[in-house]
């Protein structure tokens, strides 16, 4: 054997912090890493939201009435970002059950390795996946006529807030996935959860129109000050009528606002778990 | 370094899970570069107590120290100084074999290039370097475990745990670990290693612990283990039956014990002190009556009969591999 010198670890909080985000940095490559095994585990992110722009697009489209007028497509696109984004719970939390019915799991916590990396590796390479799914979807939405009419600091911004929303997705399917045995379960429980969420909104269809129940659930549903955010951002049609709800009114603090309460609640409940847990 | 004489000590250990004591108050010490076989059958305590001693799992009550530090209290450092491999290979099936040993090295911060470099000397020396390419998923049973004691290896930690290492494994497999697990040890790896195979243990170990029911029932080494349960015994083959009842009446003469009789294969037994005096004394009683034999052997309990003596019950037989993983859970039965 050469001579094998393994580094100390260091005791210095920000070295240490250092050491943490490259054990994230070498799980999130182990994730990705997974992608080129298994390439089908992009269909959630690409083919899948495709399917959803076309059916909505040519389905319901003639049948919709956009608030305020506009194309209906060009309303659509922000609700299909995202509805997908709002999915990625879902592959996240399966990845995660994934993870924890597997041996790696031992190994990863009998390393001297930062707690944290293997839920934040998989999350950061979650999100990495659906910003492939997003440009799909853009290049989708620009062929049926879809446009960002703001400029590119506005467009990047509404990626911004996407991207926020997603990354508190990934926690919350993290949690959904540590609290899981398998997962078959967290793609169901994920899916019972979310389809919902992403209907009752104002995703395919302007809330205005609902039942006062629905309505006001649609308003003050995080996922809707998302959409609505890029809506603003991108200058699509359906803001002529934004409710009573707050969220709705300022759209873009209050996505950025939503994502930051869910990630202030799941990533610590994640942690936690995670270190309780064992294989079984 | 703060390991001294030894490499594991363990006290009172305890570990409960509902109802179940899977543990309840295990001893155990393992004096460094010697290999522990710790032998119980299904459910015993043995993976639980192998999971408190690498940190995975907490007890519920006593304590532990492994290369001199707290299992509980100075986790971290306990990670830096073992590795673990068991029946579960703890690999990633969706990574190569080289970046299976890649991302471990790098998860000890080890430079791109030392990772790759470690990563490459463990192929070698596991016979992996064909395999190195293709993803872990398609590797046969034995393949798998090499790459699991590999990336346990990457960090040439002094403290080994081998939770059931050959368990599933075919015959040639399981020696070719037995070979790999004797030449660490040579190196001066201290290694504590989990079994259900009595022959297991009885070749490989320099002391071993029987645990069941969550307690240590008895602890030596082999040999040790062989006398404390009883000494030898001589078989008798009778050639014709109708002699039989002569033949035990000659074993009783010559060993004074009440010899155990098998009609159906005409087999005596008795147990004896003195060995191979023994052994003449009861050739001279059975020439005296005349008796032939097919067949006489003076032998020593095997392990199997050491275990059911102390267990109260056989052991598991698996020995054909049939049962590839037990539930992580140990200590339900």
């Amino acid at each position: 054997m050469s001579a094998l010198q393994i580094p100390a670890r260091p005791t210095a909080p920000f070295e240490r912090l250092r050491w943490a985000i490259a054990d994230s940095l070498t799980v999130t490559r182990r994730n990705l890493a997974h992608i080129r095994q298994v390439p089908e585990k992009l269909l959630d992110v690409t083919i899948q939201p495709v399917i959803f722009v076309l059916l909505f697009a040519y389905v319901f489209g003639s049948a919709i009435q956009v608030p305020g007028g506009g194309s209906y497509r060009e309303f659509l696109l922000p609700g299909i970002f995202a509805q997908s984004i709002t999915f990625l719970a879902i592959t996240t939390a399966v990845g995660v059950a994934n993870d924890m019915q597997k041996g790696i799991i031992d190994r990863f916590r009998s390393l001297p390795m930062a707690r944290s990396a293997v839920l934040v590796g998989r999350t950061v390479a979650d999100l990495t996946q659906s910003v492939l799914g997003l440009l799909v979807m853009s290049a989708c939405g620009l062929v049926v006529g879809w446009r960002a009419h703001n400029g590119v600091l506005d467009t990047l911004a509404g990626f911004g807030v996407l991207l926020l929303f997603g990354f508190a997705m990934t926690w919350l399917g993290t949690f959904i996935g540590m609290s899981v045995r398998t997962p078959e379960t967290a793609n169901t429980i994920g899916f019972v959860v979310l389809f919902p969420v992403t209907f009752i909104a104002n995703t395919f269809v302007p809330t205005q129109g609902m039942p006062t129940f629905l309505r006001l659930m649609a308003e003050w549903n995080p996922l809707s000050a998302t959409v609505a955010a890029c809506r603003q951002l991108f200058g699509n049609p359906g803001m002529a009528y934004t409710g009573d709800a707050w969220p709705l009114q300022h759209p873009v603090e209050a996505s950025v606002g939503y994502s930051l309460i869910l990630l202030a609640i799941f990533i610590p409940l994640s942690v936690l778990r995670y270190r309780t847990a064992t294989t079984r | 370094m703060r390991m001294g004489d030894l490499a594991v000590e363990a006290e009172g250990l305890q570990k409960r899970y509902g109802q179940t004591h899977a543990l309840r108050g295990v001893d155990l010490t393992v004096k460094s570069g010697t290999i522990c076989g710790l032998l119980g059958p299904n459910g015993a305590g043995k993976t639980t107590m192998v999971r408190i001693l690498t940190t995975l799992l907490t007890p519920d009550g006593g304590q532990a120290r492994v290369a001199g530090y707290d299992v509980v209290r100075e986790a971290e450092q306990v990670r830096y100084r073992i590795g673990l491999a068991g029946q579960q290979a703890a690999v990633d099936e969706l990574l190569t074999g080289r970046a299976n040993l890649e991302m471990v090295g790098r998860l000890y911060h080890l430079s791109g290039r030392a990772a790759r470099q470690r990563a490459e000397e463990l192929l070698e020396r596991f016979d992996l370097v064909e395999a190195a390419g293709r993803i872990a998923k398609g590797y046969s049973g034995g393949m798998r475990r090499r790459l699991d004691l590999a990336a346990s290896l990457v960090a040439a930690p002094p403290v080994l745990f081998l939770d059931e290492p050959t368990t599933g494994l075919d015959p040639r497999s399981r020696l070719g670990m037995w070979e790999i697990i004797r030449e660490l040890v040579a190196g001066g790896t201290t290694v504590l290693l989990t079994t259900q195979y009595l022959e297991e243990a009885d070749r490989l170990a320099d002391r071993i612990v029987v645990i069941d029911t969550g307690q240590v029932i008895a602890a030596g080494t082999a040999d040790e283990l062989k006398t404390t349960v009883g000494g030898e015994q001589i078989d008798v083959v009778v050639r014709d039956p109708a002699r039989l009842a002569d033949a035990t009446t000659a074993l009783r003469r010559a060993g004074g014990e009440e010899p155990q009789v098998d009609a159906e294969t005409r087999r005596l037994t008795i147990s004896v002190t003195g060995g191979v005096a023994a052994l003449t004394g009861v050739l001279r009683e059975l020439d005296a009556a005349g008796i032939e034999a097919d067949d006489l052997a003076l032998r020593r309990p095997t392990l199997d009969e050491v275990f059911l003596r102390l267990t109260g019950h056989v052991p598991d037989q698996i020995a054909e591999g049939a049962r590839e993983e037990e539930p992580a859970l140990a200590g339900v039965r």
